[in-house]
């Protein structure tokens, strides 16, 4: 790959970040004595445009062969995940125009915009070094975010604690990562997965267990898995409403593509050789020549312990978030328990991949849905909030009177999000579900296939209880008698973006295959 | 032309939460118009269905990656819970006349329940038939706990949680039978076709059974069925038990004895006396019976008597599908009809004629109204209700559990000894309610005659009439002429039996 390629490459990331310093340029020169709110709107368009641009320069990206340099994934996952992150960047910023948090909206929109960048990056990174880099740019642009509220202490707790729990994490990765690199000489990842199973013939087995559980740190941190999820609450409870929905979606769904990426290198490498006959459920055969005879040896790779760490992610994601979520009495930590349950169903498709495209497009298609969801719901949150000054269940009360429309949006998130037909959460789960269950041979576990029987039919039980807590919000919105009926008021334009998901998250429901053949689309030969 | 009774009640459910919130009068009129559209539709086609036997009404490809279509059939089975869907629906718009709350919005969830439940009879997907299940979840949840009475945020709560967690047993088996059937569709037919292993359909069956059965009023798993009742506002408990515990019952048929008939093999050991699944879920049945019927006698709330008493007959349609000959399950279908029409009107004579003039439900208290004189219209309707519920020769009810008790008895006769016990203590607790509710041996004083001259009971309305006919005049059509249902109902469980065993 020589630089022009790079640049071809890298131009989304290179938009978004002319883009954000566009946007900080002219609201300090331009706009120094305009009034907030326009400054407010200012930024924000330009930062949606920055995303358009960004957009369309993604969709001419060449399709460059696959090398053994290659920094940068294009097409399949890391395309439409690219698309996700930069469509999803712009909603969020839509939700800043109505917001009176911060008195600096252009450096808002411009940490979000390099947070952004950080997300493309580790959607496509195919590199150790890459992804570590568009991890800590994706993450330092969060901290930022989730304290930009400065007059609220709240805040500023949030970020300190996100921060402490990200700085360790990071450093957790990075340990793993340099592992991983002393035992496959390289940083390449389909590189490293062939020469961890070298070195792990050679005995290095152990310290591959211990990179691997120390990337699983840092990465569970980043989707909020348990038992790396404590920061969800506080974070989602303290940063300022459209922080926090970048941090739902945003950040979610780069960090879910990232760890697509990783499955699918890690399966597509093992898998192949499995349908060849060389390898056994989860382990492979290395032949050592010369000296000697060759002597077969059975040898435990990534493919091994890999998806068995993810599994137990999952489980204990699924089950401590939904039954914490049951407890909360602040909207903000119901939606971070039900982000961490709805992050352990995720990582349930990640632990049984497939080889083929099924199991990255159900994943793509559930985070791409949720991250939308989540972003529709935190907005009906933040308008709540601004008018009743409270996220608690009891500012929902009498929503369908104070605002109709508000309300019918509050209904179809949530119980997208419980998984109810036909809306788009109930299509994602039960396609992710049938990817998990539809593999054809138990691999890479050497487990009996009543393994992923049983946990999807955990899933759904949990899911099923995650039908109550969602009811406790809606039961405020529609049922219980209102204590303050004034009608609420709400920014045209942040009301168009909030029914304007409400209404894909009901289109996506009903015709699910709009996103699927999108999606489809990305993968040649599919 | 089945097909367009869910269109139109998903449009009236749209319309009428669209229309003003002060115009409740608005509200009724459309409702009424919608319900009748769609017993007009469900009569015309019933009445075509009697030459065409099992018809493909709509396929198209809904999401062609999965296989999944958007197939609508109609059997006879189908078409006739249609017809009492349709009529269960223009009743419960009749008895709910007196809705002044957020009538829109009451609509609005009346209808999109309605809307599932004839796309669950009309289904002939898995997929399809799970998402309109699910579909009539959420409505039954809202209209329980907005509109309610007693208890209502738990009765609703209970219903939906309850329903979720059945229909969530009934969604591992779609992804299990979709997944290893490798046919890649989720049609019926497909994956009864599909050859799904013996052992699978071992579990598959009683958990797809149980789920779908926590909907029919199961015993043990009924207890949601009496609070959910009693909680709900006239219009939905008379759909609860009208319709929405059928959806139940059919489930277990079509998708429970349809997909899965080696579930219902001999275990090739014995347990506790049981062999098989068979025996035990016609243990529950039985259980179900007897049980409803004797807590039935012991209530002190009139609606609680129609609730226990819903599953008690509830039991009957279990055990005439554990029956699997072709009379015992023709007869749980016919009886689907039969008690949904029944205990419709129960439940309107007791929630809407009584309960909303009165204000009370407690025996104690509608002792002291001398009702049947001061509400001779309540009291002669319960009377027709009351011995249609008990099975009198005329009635459906008495044509739709003689042919489970017979064919209970062609397989174990002491089920239909068991079940026979049941149907005696029904005989108990309607007298029991009727007596204390309506025709109690106490003379009014002179005194008592006074004030209740002075607080006269709102007359009875055109509404109610108008309801109070249509129920009684289905059931006792179909009691003196079965065949107009059997016609329909024969062919197509030997189809289902024949397809199923095969």
């Amino acid at each position: 790959m020589n630089y022009y390629d790079l640049f071809r490459a890298t131009l989304p990331e290179t938009v978004l970040e002319c883009a954000a310093l566009l946007v900080l340029i002219i609201d300090l020169a331009a706009l120094r004595n305009a009034a907030l709110k326009t400054r407010a709107t200012v930024a924000a368009i330009l930062g949606v445009i920055g995303c358009g641009v960004a957009l369309w320069a993604a969709s001419i990206a060449p399709s460059f062969s696959a090398g053994h340099d290659l920094l940068l994934a294009a097409g399949g996952s890391a395309g439409v995940a690219q698309c996700g992150v930069l469509v999803l960047t712009a909603l969020t910023l839509l939700l800043l125009i109505d917001t009176e948090f911060t008195r600096n909206p252009g450096e808002y929109v411009a940490v979000a915009l390099m947070s952004a960048t950080g997300g493309l990056f580790i959607s496509a990174a195919q590199d150790l070094l890459v992804i570590f880099i568009g991890l800590e740019l994706l993450s330092l642009g969060l901290y930022i975010l989730t304290a930009f509220a400065k007059k609220s202490g709240r805040s500023a707790e949030a970020a300190i604690k996100y921060y402490l729990f990200g700085g360790m994490s990071a450093a957790f990765l990075l340990f793993g990562f340099s592992y991983l690199y002393g035992l496959s000489e390289s940083t390449w990842l389909p590189r490293v997965v062939l020469g961890t199973y070298f070195s792990a013939a050679r005995g290095g087995w152990p310290l591959l267990a211990i990179a691997l559980i120390a990337i699983a740190v840092g990465l569970g941190f980043k989707v909020a898995a348990v038992p790396f999820h404590l920061w969800a609450p506080d974070t989602y409870e303290g940063a300022p409403a459209p922080a926090a929905a970048f941090i739902a979606s945003v950040s979610k769904v780069a960090s879910f593509a990232l760890l697509i990426s990783i499955s699918y290198v890690a399966m597509h490498w093992a898998e192949s050789l499995y349908a060849a006959g060389y390898l056994g459920p989860g382990y492979v055969t290395i032949k050592s020549y010369p000296p000697g005879t060759p002597v077969p040896r059975v040898t435990p790779g990534i493919v091994t312990a890999w998806p068995f760490i993810v599994m137990v992610l999952s489980v204990a994601s699924m089950v401590v978030g939904n039954l914490a979520a049951l407890a909360q009495i602040s909207v903000r930590r119901l939606l971070a328990y039900s982000a961490i349950a709805h992050a352990g169903y995720v990582l349930l498709g990640l632990a049984f991949f497939s080889r083929t495209n099924v199991s990255a497009e159900a994943v793509l298609f559930y985070i791409l849905t949720y991250g939308l969801t989540t972003i529709g719901a935190f907005g009906v949150v933040g308008v709540v909030e601004r008018t009743s000054g409270s996220d608690k269940l009891d500012a929902f009360l009498g929503l369908h009177k104070r605002n109709p429309a508000l309300a019918a949006v509050l209904l179809v998130l949530f119980l997208s999000l419980a998984g109810i037909p036909p809306l788009a959460g109930f299509w994602a789960k039960f396609n992710l579900f049938s990817a998990v269950l539809g593999r054809s041979y138990s691999f890479p576990i050497s487990s009996p296939p009543t393994v992923p029987l049983v946990l999807v039919a955990l899933a759904i039980a949990f899911s099923a209880v995650s039908l109550y807590y969602y009811l406790q919000v809606l039961k405020r919105a529609y049922v219980m008698p209102a204590t303050d009926e004034s009608p609420i008021r709400v920014h045209p334009l942040t009301m168009v973006v909030i029914i304007a998901i409400g209404i894909a998250v009901l289109v996506l429901g009903v015709f699910p295959g709009l996103l699927q053949n999108w999606i489809a689309s990305f993968y040649p030969g599919f | 032309m089945l097909a367009w009774t869910i269109y139109i009640s998903f449009a009236g459910a749209l319309l009428s939460a669209l229309l003003p919130r002060s115009k409740p009068g608005l509200s009724r009129a459309f409702a009424l118009s919608i319900a009748l559209a769609g017993l007009g539709i469900a009569i015309a086609g019933y009445a075509a269905g009697f030459a065409e036997g099992r018809s493909i009404l709509v396929d198209l490809p809904w999401i062609p990656s999965m296989g999944i279509h958007f197939q609508l059939a109609a059997d006879g089975i189908s078409r006739v819970l249609v017809l009492l869907t349709g009529i269960a629906a223009v009743a419960g718009v009749l008895f709910s006349w007196n809705v002044d709350l957020r009538t829109n919005q009451f609509f609005a969830f009346y209808f999109a329940l309605i809307g599932g439940v004839y796309g669950v009879f009309l289904s002939a997907d898995f997929f399809l038939l799970f998402v309109f299940y699910e579909i009539a979840i959420v409505p039954k949840y809202f209209l329980i706990a907005i509109w309610g009475s007693t208890r209502r945020e738990y009765g609703a709560m209970k219903l939906a949680l309850y329903s979720f967690v059945g229909s969530a047993m009934v969604l591992i088996v779609l992804l299990a039978a979709y997944s290893s059937a490798g046919s890649h569709s989720t049609a019926l037919v497909d994956l009864a076709h599909a050859g799904l292993p013996v052992p699978m359909q071992m579990w598959c069956f009683p958990l797809v059974f149980i789920g779908f059965g926590i909907l029919a009023g199961m015993w043990p798993f009924h207890t949601w069925a009496p609070t959910g009742h009693v909680a709900a506002p006239t219009a939905a408990s008379m759909l609860l038990a009208g319709v929405v515990m059928k959806l139940g019952a059919y489930g277990c048929l079509r998708v429970g004895i349809g997909l899965f008939p080696h579930g219902l093999d001999p275990w090739g050991f014995t347990f506790l006396g049981l062999a098989s699944w068979r025996d035990v879920f016609a243990v529950l049945a039985v259980i179900g019976i007897v049980y409803g019927a004797l807590v039935a006698l012991a209530q002190s709330d009139f609606k609680f008597v129609i609730g226990y008493s819903s599953v008690s007959h509830m039991g009957f349609v279990l055990l005439g599908l554990m029956a699997l000959n072709q009379i015992g399950v023709t007869g749980a279908v016919l009886q689907m009809f039969s008690h949904g029409v029944i205990a419709g009107l129960l439940f309107a004579i007791v929630g809407r004629i009584v309960y909303d003039r009165t204000h009370t439900r407690q025996f104690a208290d509608l002792e002291t109204m001398h009702l049947a004189r001061r509400l001779p219209f309540a009291a002669w309707a319960f009377v027709v209700a009351g011995v249609a519920s008990m099975g009198m020769p005329g009635f459906s009810g008495f044509i739709a559990e003689l042919q489970v008790l017979i064919g209970a008895w062609q397989v174990a006769p002491w089920w239909t000894i068991a079940a026979g016990i049941g149907i005696m203590v029904g005989v108990a607790y309607t007298w029991r309610a009727l007596q204390r509710a309506f025709f109690t041996d106490r003379i009014p004083t002179a005194q008592e005659l006074e004030t209740e001259e002075h607080h006269k009971l709102a007359p009875i309305t055109w509404p109610e009439i108008a309801g109070v006919i249509l129920l009684g005049a289905s059931t006792l059509i179909v009691g003196i002429y079965p065949r107009i249902l059997l016609a329909q109902i024969e062919p197509a469980v030997k189809a289902l039996l024949a397809g199923g065993v095969q």
